[in-house]
């Protein structure tokens, strides 16, 4: 099993392949879409350089829930429903989501997953040693 | 003008390598332009041909059914430039493939020299309106077809490459000489 800085310097490996970004600009705190830059297709390359380096297999909207997002069940006037939350919450335990609950406006959720949620989300797939 | 930027498939293996050639010609018009006095293939229209030769390869790899669509050049490194009556070999190989989209390495090399790197995504368009409107499918095999694929394509158990379901209908709807 990999330690928690081993899978830090991986995701940063791909990150900046995949964003063309300094390795310097990758910080725990860093916001794919705002501080990195990430455009929706760039999302795609992450999650093949996740699988490569840590030979897993990331199913489409686990990482990036773009199925909930974009369903009408679960966004009206541009915010995400209740409901929603609730099911953005059960698909992303990795990540902190109360910031984003107070205004659950869609367009800013793109900046809301950051390195650290990446990690969490890869240490809940592969385990964590020590 | 139809924009096929590859003669010809010389060696294709489904959902693991493919390779083409295009050769370089002076009676390319866009030659005279790119450039004056200095005639070569711009690397632009290389990667074109190397996303051609990748993106029917990873069409293949699910019979066509999926729209892909060339999403990203993670990377591209030319290391001189092609000239006429050069014949450039594009070499593609599947790293990874799944719902969402696909990533290949690509080279091409004229003789044994390595010209050109690459590493090229596809994604795979969603199965809107908009997406079918944008691109069919058949278009593509069609294009297989004039590139002679199936005249060479193995599949992943080694036999000869089974043309995709449809496609006879397609070209005697397409006419004669297709």
């Amino acid at each position: 099993m990999p330690s928690k800085e081993e899978i830090y310097d991986k995701i940063k490996h791909a990150l900046v392949e995949a964003l063309g970004v300094d390795e310097d600009e990758v910080t725990p705190e860093a916001t794919l879409v705002g501080d990195l830059g990430a455009e929706s297709i760039d999302f795609l390359d992450i999650v093949f350089r996740l699988e490569k380096a840590f030979d897993i297999k990331v199913p489409r909207g686990e990482l990036f829930p773009e199925d909930i997002l974009t369903n009408t069940e679960y966004v009206r006037d541009g915010k995400v429903t209740p409901e929603g939350l609730k099911q953005l919450r059960e698909r992303m335990p990795f990540a902190d989501l109360d910031a984003f609950s107070s205004n659950p406006n869609v367009k800013d959720f793109g900046n809301m997953l950051t390195v650290q949620d990446m990690c969490r989300y890869v240490e809940g797939k592969v385990g964590v040693a020590g | 003008m139809r924009w096929i930027w590859i003669d010809k498939f010389i060696e294709f293996e489904s959902g693991r390598r493919a390779q083409a050639i295009k050769n370089v010609s002076l009676a390319e018009e866009h030659l005279h332009d790119h450039f004056p006095g200095a005639p070569m293939m711009p690397n632009s229209l290389i990667i074109e041909g190397l996303a051609q030769t990748g993106g029917l390869l990873v069409g293949e790899h699910n019979r066509f059914e999926e729209k892909v669509i060339l999403a990203k050049i993670s990377k591209a490194v030319f290391h001189f430039p092609a000239v006429p009556g050069d014949t450039l070999r594009y070499t593609t190989v599947i790293d990874a493939i799944t719902d969402g989209g696909a990533t290949v390495t690509a080279t091409a090399h004229v003789g044994e020299r390595l010209q050109a790197e690459a590493e090229i995504m596809f994604a795979h368009l969603d199965d809107t309106n908009r997406a079918k409107t944008l691109f069919e499918p058949k278009n593509f095999v069609f294009t297989m077809k004039l590139l002679g694929v199936f005249d060479v394509g193995r599949g992943s158990d080694g036999d000869k490459l089974a043309e995709p379901p449809g496609l006879a209908q397609f070209r005697s709807e397409a006419g004669p000489g297709q």
